[in-house]
């Protein structure tokens, strides 16, 4: 009797439960970008470290204009609060808008790396290279990572606007453009870190 | 809003709860507060009206780290949307977990390198020991016979 019993036993559910497409996409991403804030804690705690080893180099006082920083944080903070006016036309269903405010926040996007760029270049152009100092390996590293995620994140942007533009406000779209709106948000809190521990606390 | 709020509902089919898109209003308190979290700390150290108030630079640097912690939550809260009953309470398990990580990874590395850095210190007057000739081995102190029980001082005629 007992052997039926054994026999009849089941080692998975017998019927799968349903699970609506996407529906763990907000926990997934959100899982995402915890690793990725912990590439940025070890990135700022590797700056912590060597940041102030000059190497008989420039240092953060020669080196940095905070009125170019300013720029850059105000560009950042503006496409963040212009991809939430996306998100509040994306909840009312008006594409148009949604895709304008898109572009606005592209825009921004663009412009804060453009002003990046430029300061690397300057750097650069200055002496002030990844190989100059460990400090500056370290300013170079925590800084171009975060302009990366920019870059990636305005590419993100370029194709949702394409795909909204072609198959509307549909519920995937949706969930795409909140999963970017997380991670563009997620962007400018590592900048805060950036602005206040590299930048403010160097010229201090 | 009501209407917006059902019309998000119904195109997300499913119970969506945590897919929080905020209101105008509170993306604008949100900027408001952080435009002027931002403004304060590159004011303090672009103009330094503190300068003459304090001796050192460390009380200005708390300052700078409380409105950057203060700015972090107004993104969180604002912008980010986060409660804590979403996903079932999932994502500030996750991210309380990743805090923890992240004071660990910083206070640690900050903790230890500092304590090697300020042992390594001495060791860069090298100078010193040229002149004696002496190694980095104390000379008084042999290593232990072949055979010593560990834990004894092995007697050197």
């Amino acid at each position: 009797m007992s052997a039926t019993h054994a026999a009849n036993r089941v080692y998975h559910l017998p019927e799968e439960p349903h699970h609506p497409e996407g529906h763990s996409t907000y926990l997934g991403f959100w899982l995402y970008l915890m690793s990725d804030c912990l590439i940025f804690a070890i990135l700022f705690a590797t700056y912590a470290v060597v940041g102030g080893n000059y190497a008989a180099g420039p240092s953060p006082k020669d080196l940095f204009d905070l009125e170019l920083v300013a720029l850059n944080t105000a560009m950042l903070l503006l496409s963040s609060i212009t991809y939430g006016f996306a998100m509040l036309e994306m909840v009312r269903g008006r594409k148009k808008a949604t895709l304008g405010w898109l572009g606005v926040t592209g825009l921004f996007g663009l412009a804060f790396l453009c002003i990046e760029i430029y300061e690397f270049a300057h750097l650069i152009h200055l002496g002030a290279t990844p190989q100059r100092s460990a400090f500056l390996s370290a300013f170079f590293t925590l800084v171009g990572t975060h302009g990366l995620h920019v870059m990636f994140g305005i590419i993100w942007l370029v194709t949702l606007m394409v795909q909204v533009g072609m198959h509307g406000l549909t519920a995937a779209n949706q969930r795409r453009l909140m999963c970017l709106s997380l991670f563009w948000h997620f962007l400018d809190i590592i900048w805060i870190g950036v602005f206040t521990f590299v930048y403010l606390m160097g010229v201090l | 809003m009501c209407a917006a709020k059902n019309s998000a509902a119904k195109a997300h089919e499913h119970h969506h709860d945590d897919a929080a898109h905020g209101t105008l209003r509170g993306y604008l308190i949100g900027f408001f507060l952080a435009v002027n979290l931002t403004i304060v700390p590159f004011w303090l150290v672009m103009a330094r009206p503190l300068d003459g108030v304090f001796d050192s630079h460390i009380p200005v640097a708390i300052i700078l780290v409380v409105f950057a912690i203060l700015q972090i939550i107004v993104h969180m809260v604002y912008f980010l949307h986060m409660h804590p009953r979403s996903e079932g309470g999932w994502t500030l398990m996750a991210l309380f977990f990743t805090l923890i990580l992240v004071i660990i990874v910083m206070s640690g590395s900050m903790w230890v390198m500092y304590h090697l850095h300020s042992n390594m210190m001495p060791s860069h007057d090298m100078s010193k020991m040229d002149a004696t000739g002496e190694s980095w081995i104390p000379s008084q102190q042999p290593f232990p016979a072949v055979g010593a029980v560990s834990g004894t001082v092995p007697v050197v005629e």
